[in-house]
């Protein structure tokens, strides 16, 4: 079934991408969304966790499901997922078990999943999320679980590459029992916005913990939304379940799309039925993924072949002092000892690699005001702009020290640093040398170098004889001269225009 | 060199012939070779025999300096279908796995291979070990070697006919509901369940996770404890092993004194055939002569113990079986108009009728809506028989009871009557819920066939219930070879020699 | 007893489909051990916690370190329908 065409441009000009409900609609979103952890090896056994490697070479009888095999829990994947549900303010569970999720898929070898169901290992937790204003939102997160990844399918014939078009598909287990943490939120969303805004939050705060690559195209984070729209203050309305949007683009829009899908169904009288939806980026719509599928049964019972897990308090807490600092206690650290603002704060603590920027530019460069304006001014602008990550720029935190420095000896006005600054990052090369290069120097300023120039020209009356006798080289000694006196720094043009003046013409 | 006399023959004769140089590895591997040739048509307890396979393994015994071999080095023995074997076909007698060649050894067949043990081949069985009779296998019907109008018992049916007709001096079978237990008592040979947890289980096709065990199908007790020695122990591939708490060694016990033996009253009623009752009357009475105290001990739950077990068994095989789906390995029904298509047919034609039967049962009990009133009230029924035994054994050293209500039935005779076949497992299921370890020993005889003794021991009490098993046997004194005529159109042993 | 409805829809769950006279056997065999099962709903088992691991074992757990698994042949070996190292299922409907 189609649900017809939805225009994700009108949605956004109804507003609803922006806050408030369109016609008086709001939505209602909760977020579940997959983390891949990054451990060396599967949940339940030892084949290497890989990327983009020859089908089905890093699998075993376990992770084929084979008959016969068993599953053994990697430690280190209850370690990662305890980190992240810690992280989340999440109560871990004394006690927590597996359970088999019973459904066929060709992707699903054993025909069940190995997940958790009434026993997660993480519930009650919470994320504070920073709107686009800079208010906070408080999301609820129901639980964090562990769970094991299918393998890939690929869709071949037919002409889309969609599974609707297809002639067959073709089964990889290569990535067939990755481990994956599952986060529920709360229904505490309510526009395409916020739910963006709190899964880069989330993003950030895996990355953080160092145990995920996070990366939304590989498909190590992945995104669902439960969507449902309702009038203000009724109960929820049905929800649908958005499925596998593989950016933040594509979850912004895929949202505004089903929740203008839903109103406009809604409006023209019709019912919103309980499915899985899937959006397409390439028109814009959503449309039901499974619509042959019957109603989910998925028959959980507890997973006979994996004893109970009982996290020690001693382990919880050993995890819990490991963690990294975390961005909302990041966030309060930066504005007690920096001064910075909520917003420069927050921005800072959410962007682990820009914090530690700032902090180390702040150290070297001795001016905290000066830094924060740097880095989330002009230093930021540049990675957007260029498309880099933090450590990917070539403006070091030394180099832009240097920068910094040269200001505050005032070797370079305000302005002129910015103009260095973008030579900086355009050709990887120091400021000095771009300072020397251009000519940028302070030392352009006319009095300053004809007071050097006066000087020299008085101190060196024999060289001066010679020049105004025609003895055009000459002047050369004399630029040599001002270099020397400025460390390079002079504007070569200006000394050059200022010996005349002061050396007089020659035959003048 | 002396022709090889296999009737009779234990696993522990069979070391001491390679031992003393009586015999070679291929000379002992020849012989139940011929005795499978001569007896298997009639009793069709093979489903492969990999003579070549068998002869290759005993010939790299023999190359050996007799001083450098293990102690079991060049001993036969035969494996129930459902132990996976690299590079050795295993279907669990299921059309849905035929021509499925495990990649990978089972961990019990890992610990034999490097034991040195020459593997000749694997045995019939129930499909995917559903059933008592062995009558629910794809391929054949095996019989009992002590009336082949008889069942052997099921599901390790082939495996306790191949003991009984000397084609193997011991094999291996799973039990999860009494499939060791109650075909060794149909057959007349010893039958071991370790407690849950003694022996991996990875390279076991599950059928229900948390029941199955894998154990020794022998001749005597001192056998059992041998082949549970080789194969017990912590599993790092199974995350439910344990190992034992120690070896079973070598049973010595002569008597019985200071030993108290509970009678499990529930397991005397109607249910049990008078020949039956009188075999087990007859025992108990050794008990006593042999110094052991008994009395009746009552476990009222353990009547619930069939239904507890067709809900959590099947509920556990639904999910267990739902990977024979037609995409990796086995079967499967092709050209196919869709997925769903592919996967209905390839099942529906894979599966036998008692797999689909209980594959139904499971996914009812799981299904929404029903979770509660069937699968948890069974795992509470079962809460509630594990606390019945531990209160049983406050009292008594060890239980007994007859291991099977009946004698091994007519061929067809409760096929078509699911439920009738589910309750000759009454007294072997309890065990299996509350993970106890028990073994079924030969007993004697009602009207010319075997009755079976079930002792049931505490966790991991192997040791002490294989000592005192050995003692009521040495007393007991049954024959364990079936009086084994070769089939019509079969050619014997000694006419190939 | 269970249904005739509730016969074919469990059947779907399980991916399994009975011919017209498997139906009309099975449906009254289901019905009989269903009902025989049914006892244990009628027992008071409030107090009593469900066992589904009967050992008492707890955090077995595994190191994070590679084991070598098979080769795509191995993996792929025993297929029904593999094409260049990947298994071929039937357009997913």
């Amino acid at each position: 079934m189609s649900a017809g065409p939805a225009d994700p441009g009108r949605a956004r000009g109804a507003g609803v991408g922006g806050g408030a409900g369109r016609d008086g609609w709001e939505a209602v979103i909760g977020l579940e969304i997959h983390v891949q952890l990054s451990t060396r090896t599967k949940m339940f056994c030892g084949c290497e966790v890989t990327f983009g490697e020859p089908p089905n070479t890093h699998v075993c009888p376990v992770c084929l499901g084979h008959p016969g095999v068993l599953p053994v829990t990697n430690e280190k994947a209850v370690e990662y997922a305890t980190r992240i549900a810690l992280a989340l303010d999440c109560r871990i569970a004394k006690r927590t078990i597996f359970h088999r999720k019973n459904y066929f898929y060709p992707d699903l070898p054993k025909a069940y999943q190995i997940s958790q169901y009434d026993l997660p290992l993480g519930v009650g937790g919470h994320l504070d999320v920073e709107r686009d204003d800079g208010s906070i939102l408080r999301v609820g997160i129901t639980r964090v679980h562990l769970e094991e990844d299918a393998g890939k399918l690929v869709h071949a014939g037919g002409a889309s590459g969609r599974i609707d078009g297809a002639d067959y598909s073709l089964v990889d287990f290569n990535r067939g029992g990755t481990p994956l943490v599952e986060i529920v939120s709360e229904p505490d969303i309510s526009t395409p916005d916020e739910a963006r805004a709190c899964v880069m939050q989330l993003r950030n705060l895996v990355e953080q913990l160092g145990v995920s690559d996070v990366n939304m195209e590989e498909g190590s984070l992945r995104c669902d939304a439960n969507v449902s729209v309702r009038r203000p203050g009724d109960p929820f309305g049905t929800k649908t379940e958005l499925k596998n949007m593989n950016s933040f683009r594509f979850l912004q829009r895929g949202l505004e799309a089903e929740i203008e899908r839903q109103i406009a169904a809604l409006e023209s009288g019709e019912r919103i039925v309980q499915e899985t939806v899937h959006f397409d980026p390439a028109t814009g719509t959503v449309s039901t993924l499974r619509s042959k599928e019957e109603a989910h049964d998925y028959r959980y019972f507890p997973e006979p072949d994996l004893p109970p897990i009982e996290l020690a308090d001693a382990f919880v807490e050993r995890v819990r002092a490991s963690l990294p600092e975390l961005p909302a206690a990041r966030k309060e650290r930066l504005m007690a000892q920096y001064g910075l603002s909520s917003k420069e704060a927050g921005l800072l603590a959410a962007n682990k690699p820009l914090g530690d920027y700032f902090e180390g530019l702040a150290a070297a460069a001795g001016d905290v005001r000066t830094s924060a304006n740097w880095v989330l001014g002009d230093f930021s602008a540049h990675l957007n702009a260029a498309g880099l990550e933090v450590a990917q720029s070539p403006v070091t935190v030394d180099r832009l020290a240097e920068l910094l420095g040269l200001v505050s000896r005032g070797t370079l006005s305000g302005k002129m640093a910015k103009e260095v600054f973008e030579a900086m990052a355009g050709t990887g090369k120091p400021a000095g040398e771009i300072v020397a290069e251009k000519g940028l120097g302070q030392i352009s300023d006319a009095g300053e170098l004809e007071a050097i120039v006066v000087r020299l020209v008085a101190a060196n009356p024999g060289p001066a004889e010679e020049f105004r006798r025609g003895r055009e080289r000459v002047l050369g000694f004399f630029v040599g001269q001002v270099m020397k006196e400025t460390r390079g720094q002079a504007n070569p043009q200006l000394v050059n225009e200022l010996l005349r003046r002061h050396l007089g013409g020659p035959g003048g | 060199m002396a022709r090889i006399d296999v009737t009779g023959l234990t696993a522990h004769g069979c070391r001491d012939l390679l031992a003393g140089g009586d015999a070679s590895a291929v000379e002992l591997t020849r012989a139940y070779l011929d005795r499978i040739a001569a007896v298997d048509g009639s009793v069709q307890a093979y489903l492969t025999v990999d003579e070549e396979g068998a002869l290759s393994a005993a010939a790299a015994v023999d190359a050996k300096p007799r001083r450098e071999r293990l102690p079991w080095e060049g001993v036969p023995i035969a494996l129930k279908d459902i132990l996976c074997v690299k590079g050795m076909e295993t279907t669990c007698a299921s059309r849905i796995l035929k021509g499925y060649v495990p990649p990978y050894d089972a961990t019990v067949i890992a610990k034999l291979r490097a034991a040195g043990l020459v593997f000749l081949g694997k045995l019939n069985m129930d499909e995917f070990a559903m059933g008592s009779s062995t009558e629910n296998s794809a391929f054949q019907t095996t019989r009992n070697p002590w009336d082949l109008d008889r069942v052997p018992g099921g599901s390790s049916g082939g495996s306790a006919a191949c003991v009984a007709a000397a084609e193997a001096p011991w094999a291996l079978g799973s039990d999860t509901g009494g499939s060791i237990r109650q075909p060794a008592s149909l057959c007349g040979v010893v039958g071991l369940k370790p407690t849950y947890g003694a022996v991996s289980r990875y390279g076991l096709v599950a059928f229900a996770s948390s029941l199955d065990q894998i154990g020794p199908l022998t001749h005597d007790v001192r056998d059992a404890a041998a082949l549970l020695d080789l194969i017990a122990g912590r599993d790092p591939r199974d995350s439910t092993s344990t190992g034992l708490r120690g070896p079973a060694g070598v049973p010595a016990r002569a008597g019985l004194e200071g030993l108290r033996f509970g009678v499990i009253k529930e397991y005397l009623g109607d249910a049990c055939e008078q020949g039956v009752l009188e075999v087990f009357e007859s025992a108990v009475k050794t008990v006593g002569a042999l110094g052991g105290v008994c009395d009746e001990v009552s476990l009222p739950s353990v009547e619930r113990g069939v239904a507890a077990y067709y809900l959590i068994a099947p509920s556990e095989a639904s999910s267990n079986l739902a990977r024979y789906d037609g995409v990796r390995y086995g079967y499967r029904h092709a050209p196919s108009e869709d997925l769903y298509d592919m996967y209905v047919r390839t099942r529906s034609e894979g599966f036998g009728a008692e797999v689909k039967r209980r594959i139904m049962i499971g996914t009812y009990a799981l299904s929404a809506g029903y979770y509660d009133a069937y699968y948890a009230q069974a795992q509470r029924t079962r809460t509630l028989i594990i606390q019945d035994f531990t209160a049983a054994f406050q009292r008594f050293d060890y239980l007994i009871s007859p291991t099977s209500p009946t004698v091994a039935f007519k061929l067809g005779e409760r096929i078509a009557d699911p439920l009738a076949m589910y309750l000759s497992d009454l007294c072997t299921i309890p065990v299996n819920l509350a993970a106890l370890p028990a073994v079924s020993i030969p007993a004697g005889f009602a009207a010319g066939l075997p009755v079976g003794l079930q002792i049931i021991g505490p966790h991991f009490s192997e040791p002490g219930m294989l000592d005192a098993a050995y003692a009521l046997e040495r007393r007991l004194k049954v024959d364990t070879v079936a009086p084994l005529a070769a089939g019509p159109g079969v050619s014997s042993a000694e006419g190939e020699r | 007893m269970i249904s005739r409805q509730e016969v074919e829809h469990v059947a779907r769950l399980a991916r399994l489909r009975f011919e017209e006279d498997e139906l009309t056997r099975l449906q009254p065999e289901l019905g009989r051990i269903i009902d025989y099962v049914r006892q244990l709903a009628e027992l008071d088992l409030s107090g009593l916690e469900p066992t589904s691991h009967a050992v008492p074992l707890k955090n077995v757990l595994r190191a994070d370190e590679p084991v070598p698994g098979l080769s795509q042949e191995e993996a792929t070996g025993n297929g029904p329908d593999v094409e260049r190292g990947q298994f071929v299922v039937p357009r997913i409907a």
